[in-house]
């Protein structure tokens, strides 16, 4: 038999608390499971930072991605099975770019791509096509198709159907986390009839459409998407540890620049320093390691990197006010001169951040064909964008909702034991005496 | 401060006026691709190269005051028109952004239509394929749009000529 319609003798199930079970059945889902790549996800968490805010997000990668494959092998396998839009060869390649979709990502990937100019999905295609476990695998299925969960994966694959059942705005992906994070965090949103959406979900020769008698259960998902945005990723304590995990990257980076003699070499860092990373040292960075060297790095001479080392390992996180850059960016400029005049180096510690610094994004309807919208599939036959027939979502999508907000640490500017009358007048101006 | 929303305010500013989401997103991706050092990234998406936080960028812009968004009916759709306010050419007078020759390249593109500019976007999205393989992505991914063989040749003329201008030869 085909490695690729190989069956286990028997079903394995995951135990998992969002989806109940997940069920492999296949031999080549079950051998990417195990590969070492797949298993580094294990080591890196779903939500970053966020488990500062809300204990309990402790989930990782690994988990969603079981979840997203569990979403997408509930689709093929009870939804699509049979419809003559639907090619059954394209089910092993679906369920492999929905369990391998977040492959490439590593630990704070937010940050690190940031800081160090990273993109997790070039690295996604690099572990799928490169000297890995996981190409092995895909490489015993056929030739080239390991470059076919690639282009998946990427977006670029022209099965622009099996792209959407991943990565369009109503997706696999999105279906998983949002429930997924919700569970963990213990927040009551969230929450949507997942059922109903893959019932009513119906394949078309380039995209997913959902059968109109679905809009309601589909309303309730792009709620849920909204106020989990609001309430649990733009979260501004969750921003706050990112603001300074990106500075403690920002700050090794540039004491490295400066030739710095660290006290625990950083050897895990020198290609991200040196640009060059390569995929065997970047499969090897996990959150383990990272926080590894920040507990190490409290113990840095370098004032800035042991303080911002020590703030995010005890959580000793910046305070932070609301801003509007329109009519403040006057303020923020005479705020920056105080600071170093205080002797507190506002490039570490007088911090702006936007609601577009963070990657999560809102249902948008696209009307100028920037984004592929959620389509509805009418009775007559005919397809309509989803907020031109809902209300509720022509409300949430048309209203457009940005924040600002300025971090610094409070701790600093209420010690006067230094400058004193220079850190009045910093807490005046920004209200908080 | 806010480099990255004051990069955004410059080109609008050196374009004097931006009009369709489309074109814009198109705009900085290729100016992003050949060049300059805009900050947002960009993925595939179903009409091409697309940016998640360019889009939310402009939209914090316009909230703060910064760009004037104006709404139009054109056919059976909308499309916005961009420009920036007052308050937004004092904030870039405060805030000065040096890329010299993007104005050049800018405006150049901004005399083009977003059909075109897709496809160069496209183009240069796949750049690391042999022209060959870069024409068979095109025909199949954009095959809508029914791009001909001429209109690729085209686009790679088009996007050495930016190059020049941007002063990369």
């Amino acid at each position: 038999m085909a490695y690729s319609e190989e069956k286990l003798s028997e079903e394995k199930v995951f135990k998992d608390p969002v989806h109940r079970y997940i069920h492999v059945r296949d031999r080549v889902i079950w051998d990417l499971i195990g590969t070492k790549e797949f298993q580094r996800l294990r080591r890196i968490k779903q939500l970053g930072t966020t488990y500062l805010t809300f204990h309990g997000a402790e989930h990782s990668r690994f988990n969603h991605s079981l979840g997203v494959y569990e979403i997408v092998r509930r689709i093929a396998d009870d939804v699509f099975i049979g419809r003559p839009e639907w090619n059954e060869e394209e089910r092993l390649l679906s369920l492999c770019a929905a369990l391998l979709h977040d492959l490439g990502h590593g630990p704070f990937s937010h940050s690190f791509e940031k800081v160090f100019d990273l993109d997790h999905e070039h690295f996604t295609r690099a572990i799928i096509l490169g000297a890995t476990e996981v190409n092995k695998v895909l490489t015993r299925v056929c030739d080239g198709f390991p470059e076919k969960v690639a282009e998946v994966i990427a977006k670029t694959s022209q099965n622009k159907l099996v792209v959407s059942l991943i990565s369009s705005q109503i997706d696999a992906d999105r279906m998983d986390y949002l429930q997924r994070d919700a569970y963990f965090t213990g927040v009551s949103y969230g929450h949507f009839d997942m059922e109903r959406i893959l019932r009513v979900m119906r394949p078309r020769e380039d995209q997913v459409v959902i059968k109109q008698s679905g809009m309601h259960a589909v309303e309730d998902y792009i709620m849920s998407r909204y106020q989990m945005y609001w309430q649990v990723y733009f979260h501004p304590v969750t921003r706050s540890a990112e603001v300074i995990l990106t500075k403690i990257l920002h700050r090794a980076k540039e004491l490295h620049k400066q030739n710095y003699t660290f006290k625990y070499d950083p050897i895990h860092f020198y290609s991200l320093f040196s640009g060059k990373i390569t995929l065997e040292d970047y499969i090897k960075l996990d959150e383990a390691i990272i926080l590894y060297y920040f507990q190490m790095w409290q113990e840095e001479e370098d004032p800035v990197l042991s303080d911002l080392c020590c703030r995010f390992m005890d959580r000793n996180l910046y305070k932070y006010v609301e801003f509007d850059p329109a009519g403040e960016y006057k303020k923020l400029a005479e705020l920056s001169a105080l600071f170093k005049k205080a002797g507190i180096d506002p490039e570490y510690y007088l911090v702006v951040d936007s609601s577009s610094d963070l990657p999560y994004d809102f249902y948008r309807p696209g009307e100028e064909e920037e984004r592929l919208p959620i389509h509805l599939l009418l009775k007559n036959g005919d397809i309509r964008e989803l907020s031109r027939e809902s209300e509720i979502v022509d409300a949430i999508s048309g209203k457009r909702r940005t924040d600002h907000k300025l971090y610094f640490p409070d701790d600093f500017l209420s010690d006067d034991s230094k400058k004193p009358n220079i850190k009045k007048q910093i807490r005046t101006l920004l209200e908080i005496d | 401060m806010l480099k990255d929303h004051a990069k955004l305010m410059h080109a609008i500013a050196v374009s004097e006026e931006i009009v369709g989401r489309k074109k814009l997103q198109k705009m900085i991706y290729i100016a992003k691709n050949i060049a300059f050092p805009f900050q947002e990234r960009f993925q595939f998406h179903f009409y091409g190269p697309y940016s998640e936080e360019l889009t939310l960028r402009v939209e914090e812009l316009s909230n703060m005051g910064f760009l004037n968004e104006v709404k139009e009916k054109k056919g059976g759709y909308h499309q916005y028109r961009y420009t920036l306010t007052e308050t937004g050419k004092e904030f870039l007078d405060v805030n000065a952004v040096e890329m010299p020759s993007l104005q050049d390249c800018l405006m150049d593109m901004n005399s083009q239509n977003a059909r075109f500019l897709e496809l160069v976007s496209t183009v240069l999205y796949f750049n690391d394929l042999s022209k060959e393989g870069v024409k068979e992505k095109v025909f199949t991914l954009k095959s809508k749009q029914r791009y001909t063989d001429e209109e690729v040749e085209l686009a790679y003329q088009y996007i050495e000529s930016l190059r020049e201008k941007a002063g990369l030869h």
